[in-house]
């Protein structure tokens, strides 16, 4: 059940002076199973595109194919297609509507024209997957949290029991907190459902953390197509379209600017903080001074009594 | 979907007609409009068809820009042309079943219609060419007079801007809407009336949050900046006339005056 795009190309207000090429010429294939983050600078085209994956815009030119059918064939039922891709728009809490949270998770299934009860059942497991608690379940969506209202309205996605699931900046507005706690119920939604997660982000530290396959956009077209590795590899090339590698690459990279033989790919502040603690003998005598491990689950390697603190701290401002 | 109403938007190019005051347009376009009802002779639409197209050329605005905006009150229109169309009474044409077509009926018809387009050209070439808040200044500037009575000028002027300013925004906001609805398996196309009733509720729910929430931020965004109404407010680019404006004002006055002596004659 893979999407594959065939050369699209979108243009906005077509014929007219206005005319804007969004998208030029996109292939890409979006096999099972994979979580996908899609990165690109405002106005780079990401959310053309992915509102081209379920039907919404159809593109100008080039073909996409679900499951081998092609989605602009006469015949080809695109509400299901939109079922099957379900997308979660930026601030989805904005199309909430009904009187109460259950009431409008169950209007995607309802649209499906699945029985009663089966939306029900339908609607009461979405909102478990988003850990949206049960006594909230009567109440208005209005009511709820926006964090809240944000599960809420995702579930109302996941009620149609989409094979992949694209989340447009699923975690804008929210707090670091509300943002980790989103992100981990993605993750942990996949693994529950089997699902294809397609991420669109701003934050090169979420993709790094929680893909498998990068995509880059830029001007319409798709710069990049990798591993987060071999994408973050390329830092570099990332700045000049208004983009960034996460804060650990620029660290690896100066450290290894020092001399200290660390890992380049070391993308997460995880992986940094083992890289770095792995190495703190060389570094200590790269630098001369005398850092240390503190703190819950890092190596201790020498107690001392000045107090010193923790050591990435210290060696992002060496 | 609804980019297709231009109706109160402004086209950013630079032209002679873009850099008229705004209080010339604004007169221009009322005077324009009341020629509209003056004229009734086909001569006298000929004279407001050459008027209306001067303007349109040079003001450097597309003539399918202006004419997608027509796409949306095509329907009020048509319905317009078809209530003349049979409910004058003259002498008869054609009959068809109970109702007759008189020879007044169609030249009332198409009359009505051809002011209509011109009376919606007009007004929307002023919005296309003044941005709304030169349209509130001259607005503000025009009923200035008014204000001696107690009318609340300031206020309805920038109630006016206001609501110009949102057009844009609540359609690509509906526009937004719809898609997310859609996502979730809303079909708005439906041919059936009462499922296209009911399918408007998802639509318009959120709309309408989503208006009053903008309202609101923007209520409080102007309080922190200690608006308070329109007493004693001085403007950063105060409307001055300039020789082009009174050239303009003279184009107009000959413009009237031939649609004054048109009517008599």
């Amino acid at each position: 059940m893979s999407l594959r795009i065939e050369d699209i190309t979108y243009v906005y207000d077509q014929g007219t002076a206005m005319a804007v090429n969004a998208l030029n010429h996109i292939s890409v294939e979006i096999p099972d199973g994979q979580f996908i983050g899609l990165v690109g600078h405002t106005g780079s085209g990401k959310s053309t595109f992915v509102q081209m994956l379920n039907g919404l815009l159809l593109p100008s030119s080039g073909h996409i194919y679900w499951d081998g059918q092609d989605i602009q064939a006469d015949g080809f039922d695109r509400k299901r297609l939109r079922a099957n891709v379900g997308l979660v728009f930026q601030y989805p809490e904005h199309q909430l509507f009904e009187s109460d949270v259950l009431a409008d998770v169950m209007f995607g299934p309802k649209n499906l024209e699945l029985p009663a009860e089966e939306c029900r059942k339908r609607a009461e497991e979405a909102l478990m997957q988003v850990q949206l608690p049960k006594e909230c379940w009567e109440m208005s969506p209005f009511d709820l949290s926006g964090g809240q209202k944000r599960r809420a309205a995702i579930a109302g996605v996941l009620a149609m029991h989409p094979r992949i699931l694209i989340l447009d900046e699923p975690t804008a507005g929210l707090d670091p907190r509300g943002r980790d706690e989103i992100l981990e119920m993605v993750r942990r939604m996949k693994e529950n459902l089997h699902m294809t997660i397609v991420l669109v982000s701003h934050s090169m530290d979420d993709v790094a953390e929680y893909t498998d396959r990068i995509l880059v956009m830029n001007a319409g077209s798709i710069l990049m197509d990798g591993t987060p590795e071999e994408v973050f590899a390329r830092y570099e090339e990332l700045e000049p379209i208004g983009l960034a590698a996460p804060q650990m690459v620029y660290i690896m990279q100066y450290l290894r600017g020092l001399g200290l033989p660390v890992n380049p790919n070391a993308l997460t502040v995880e992986a940094g903080k083992e890289e770095i603690l792995s190495h703190i003998a060389d570094l200590n005598a790269l630098t001369g001074k005398n850092f240390h491990a503190v703190g819950t689950g890092a190596v201790r390697t020498r107690k001392q009594p000045q107090g010193k603190t923790k050591a990435e701290g210290e060696t992002v401002h060496a | 979907m609804l980019k297709e109403i231009t109706i109160g938007q402004y086209y950013q190019t630079d032209s002679v007609i873009h850099r008229l005051d705004p209080r010339v347009k604004l007169i221009a376009t009322f005077a324009y409009i009341i020629s509209l009802f003056v004229v009734h002779s086909w001569t006298g639409y000929l004279v407001a068809a050459l008027a209306v197209g001067v303007v349109i050329a040079a003001s450097h605005v597309p003539f399918g820009y202006i004419m997608r905006g027509m796409k949306a009150v095509i329907m009020i229109l048509m319905v317009t042309v078809v209530f003349n169309l049979f409910l004058t009474e003259g002498t008869p044409l054609v009959h068809i079943w109970k109702l007759t077509i008189t020879y007044e009926g169609v030249d009332f018809a198409a009359k009505m219609a051809v002011r209509l387009i011109f009376l919606i050209i007009g007004s929307s070439l002023m919005t296309l060419t003044t941005t709304p808040n030169q349209l509130t200044d001259a607005l503000e500037d025009v009923l200035g007079p008014l204000k001696r009575i107690h009318v609340p000028v300031h206020e309805i002027a920038m109630m006016m801007s206001i609501a110009l300013r949102f057009i844009p925004i609540l359609m690509e906001e509906t526009d937004k809407i719809m898609k997310a609805q859609m996502a979730r398996g809303a079909d708005f196309d439906s041919r059936n009336l009462m499922k296209k009733i009911q399918s408007l509720v998802p639509l318009l729910v959120p709309l309408f949050i989503s208006a009053f929430r903008r309202a609101n931020d923007l209520a409080m965004a102007m309080e922190a900046r200690c608006y308070r109404g329109g007493e004693g407010r001085t403007k950063m680019k105060p409307l001055v006339y300039r020789k082009r404006d009174y050239a303009a004002y003279a184009g107009l006055a000959v413009y009237f005056a031939v649609c004054v002596v048109l009517c008599y004659v």
